[in-house]
């Protein structure tokens, strides 16, 4: 099963590669992982998506919590919350594909940020499956290279992730 | 007054309480070996490997319950210092290693003897530091002192570049604790839960005391004690727990797991209640989990560590505190509600657990002159009353002293439980006999674990550490081949010493006494002489040649159920293999299991 953790980490050199190693020495695999500075600037937050089943996150979140320079971990799965990838893809597009794609990027609420004569490149925000909807959509053939964020995510309403 | 950055870790070391440092120069180092030199505040112990300076370390913490000190420069000096450290981290050990690095102007430039020692010690450690910042270091020594003893103890290492122990500061040595927000380890109990376990342990037809290591670092053996006094269960412990609950006394089963006695390991698996106090389930105590829980069972879980509640098992009842603090909580709840398992439900169980010990699974023949490893351990036993330390090395020689040694009191057995390394016998011998100078301290070891740090008789040398070393001498490496015999038909790969050193000379070149007994009838007078020649300050080298081909029994093999042993063979003959096969019609009903 699809997880997101949240977590609040120390912004101190080394703190990342504690988590990463940690993913890596228990053989758990982490699917995207995005991680900036936060309001408080001796804070980073770290969104990391996984999958495993209960016992196994269950480990997960109680083996970052034991690092010493995590502060907070919260499985967002746990109530509602929004998730959000930002992704660059780059299409060949030439002809009547450059028209479909400008409506099919209006679509997925997209944008184009850069254009060529025989390219465009477009910039989608959503949750991850939105993105693989649009890259589905494209197809294969179209696409030149796509760059994606990891999701970030945050829980909705009064739910924060603080100390 | 301005303090060089290593007058500063010596100053703060001092300030720790720090009595021994174990360690071993080199050039990343100089600064703080000239400090050591000239503050002179603590004794150094210059070992001859890395490795061993740690081991000692290691073992000065275990025997004295405060947390060990090593010293080690940078490059090679770290990555010896590794197998060390992994050691400590697997048996949740308290330790400070202070290792050296190259200056921060060199880090990163494959500087000589430049390694990235935070990168390598990560995995093996509770925390590590990279110190770039002299005005850091003291406060981050009193972080590592304070990190490494509390909550679940370990090692953490303190990596300092060489122009940082030249560097000036001023130097002031944190009083209090220093607050760190992102770590606050939960130690007092949920009393809820508490309450909830004492109700499921009351209501037990077959309660099971399940003690580990968690015990001895606790300092929890009389609450132990105490709680297994009131509610008149038994108890088994694990290789790491051993001398955390008398090994003589009836209510004790013995070591449990994969060589486990008999009795210990059929209660365990039979038990309806486990209460786990500081144990983990480690796989070479319950081997497989699903097997382990065919027999319906409750758990009750209480380890300072939350990650090491239901890693393995599943647990109906989860504590997550010190176990001092917890059991001394339920014994209070058990007084007042008088809550313990009902007597008539008990002594069924224990009449069950009685036939079991009636086996007498540990029993041996000693009767033949070719010396039995058990027989050694048990003339040892006997000579030092059972209160000797017992250090020991990884392999047969290892379960032979578990078995064999009845341990009475927490921290008297000293052994690599958790990372299984072998050379750690004689290193631990040296850090425990430096912790602990009145006791008689034993390195019960094989000819292949103590050649691996064989070189420390060197060290004990020259500081006069008269301990005695306890080879059992097959020829082998006995436990290996043992498996060899047992899942491989006998193909003895590698498993066989044909050039072994003659250890008595050995022993005497590095001014030591040597040796070797080859007779059963020899061994008792022999293991005198050495106690008496030990306490007259010399260290004792004895080779005992043993039988080649011994085993250790019972086993539980790989995939295998706690219930499924091989036995010795005087139990097999009399047709036990039928009676492990028989739990399910014992006196009671399996299905009335709640």
């Amino acid at each position: 099963m699809r997880r997101i953790l949240s977590v609040l980490i120390e912004n101190k050199s080394g703190a990342m590669s504690r988590v990463v190693g940690l993913f890596s020495a228990r053989d758990y695999n982490i699917d995207s992982l995005s991680v900036a500075v936060t309001e408080d600037k001796t804070l980073s937050r770290m969104t990391i998506v996984t999958h495993g089943d209960e016992t196994v996150i269950e480990q997960i979140t109680k083996q970052l919590n034991k690092l010493i320079e995590v502060i907070k971990v919260v499985d967002l799965n746990e109530s509602r919350f929004v998730e959000r990838e930002l992704m660059l893809v780059k299409l060949r597009a030439a002809g009547k594909d450059r028209d479909e794609f400008l409506r099919l990027a209006e679509i997925y609420r997209g944008r184009v940020v850069d254009v060529t004569d025989r390219t465009y490149t477009i910039e989608i925000t959503g949750a991850t499956d939105k993105l693989d909807s649009f890259l589905e959509t494209v197809g294969q053939a179209q696409i030149l290279e796509t760059v994606r964020t990891g999701a970030a995510g945050i829980g909705r309403g009064e739910r924060i992730l603080k100390i | 007054m301005q303090l060089s950055g290593a007058q500063i870790i010596v100053q703060s070391l001092k300030a720790e309480g720090v009595e021994y440092v174990f360690g071993y120069p080199g050039g990343a180092v100089l600064e703080i070996y000239d400090a050591i030199y000239q503050l002179n505040k603590f004794k150094h112990i210059l070992t001859r490997h890395e490795q061993a300076a740690v081991h000692a370390a290691d073992a000065y913490a275990r025997t004295s319950g405060k947390v060990g000190v090593a010293l080690v420069t940078s490059g090679p000096g770290a990555t010896n210092a590794v197998t060390g450290i992994a050691t400590a981290y697997s048996d949740s050990i308290p330790m400070v290693v202070i290792t050296g690095q190259v200056g921060t102007p060199s880090i990163g430039t494959d500087a000589f003897q430049e390694v990235d020692t935070v990168g390598i010690t990560r995995p093996c450690v509770k925390h590590n530091f990279l110190v770039t910042d002299i005005n850091e270091l003291a406060p981050t020594i009193k972080k590592a002192f304070q990190i490494a003893a509390s909550g679940r103890p370990g090692p953490v290492v303190v990596d300092v570049p060489k122009d940082v122990t030249q560097a000036m500061a001023k130097f002031s040595y944190p009083q209090e604790d220093i607050f760190i927000r992102s770590y606050q380890p939960v130690v007092q109990g949920h009393t809820g839960q508490i309450k909830k376990a004492v109700q499921m342990f009351a209501s037990a037809k077959r309660p099971i005391v399940y003690f580990g290591g968690g015990i001895i670092l606790g300092n929890a053996s009389q609450e132990l004690m105490d709680f297994v006094r009131l509610t008149g269960a038994p108890c088994t412990g694990t290789l790491m727990g051993l001398g955390g609950f008398p090994s003589d006394d009836r209510q004790y089963l013995g070591m449990l797991g994969m060589h486990g006695t008999y009795e210990a390991n059929l209660a365990m698996q039979e038990a309806d209640v486990v209460l786990a106090v500081g144990a983990r389930f480690d796989d070479r105590v319950v081997s497989v989990p699903s097997k382990f829980l065919e027999k319906p069972k409750k758990i009750i879980h209480i380890d300072v560590d939350p990650s090491s509640i239901a890693k393995r098992v599943r647990v109906d009842v989860p504590i997550v505190g010190d176990v001092k603090n917890v059991l001394a909580e339920m014994i209070g709840f058990c007084g007042k509600q008088n809550a313990v398992p009902n007597r008539d439900h008990l002594d069924k169980w224990w009449k069950t657990i009685e036939n079991w010990r009636s086996r007498n699974c540990l029993w041996f023949d000693d009767s033949s002159e070719t010396i039995k490893p058990q027989y050694v351990v048990k003339k040892l036993a006997e000579i030092t009353n059972n209160s000797a330390i017992i250090t020991s090395d990884v392999g047969q020689h290892q379960m032979f002293a578990a078995q064999y040694y009845p341990f009475t009191r927490p921290r008297q057995w000293l052994n690599s439980g958790g990372l299984g390394t072998m050379g750690v016998g004689l290193p631990y011998a040296m850090g425990a006999k430096l912790a602990a100078p009145e006791q008689d301290v034993f390195c019960i070891t094989g000819e292949g674990s103590i050649q691996m740090n064989i070189q420390e008789l060197s060290t004990c040398f020259q500081y006069k550490i008269p301990i005695t070393v306890v080879t059992l001498n097959n020829g082998y490496l006995g436990m290996v081949r043992q498996w060899q015999e047992l899942y491989y038909s006998n193909r003895e790969s590698e498993t066989y010493f044909d050039s072994l050193p003659d250890f008595v000379k050995l022993a005497e070149a590095y001014g030591h006494v040597g040796m070797r007994i080859e007779k059963t009838s020899e061994v008792e007078a022999a293991l005198r002489a050495a106690l008496q020649h030990n306490r007259e300050g010399r260290l004792v080298f004895m080779d005992f040649i043993t039988d080649k081909k011994q085993n250790v029994f019972p086993m539980v093999g790989n995939g295998k159920g706690l219930d499924e042993m091989v036995l010795p063979v005087h139990m097999r003959e009399t047709k036990a293999d039928s009676d492990v096969n028989d739990v399910t019609d014992r006196n009671y009903d399996t299905r009335s299991v709640p």
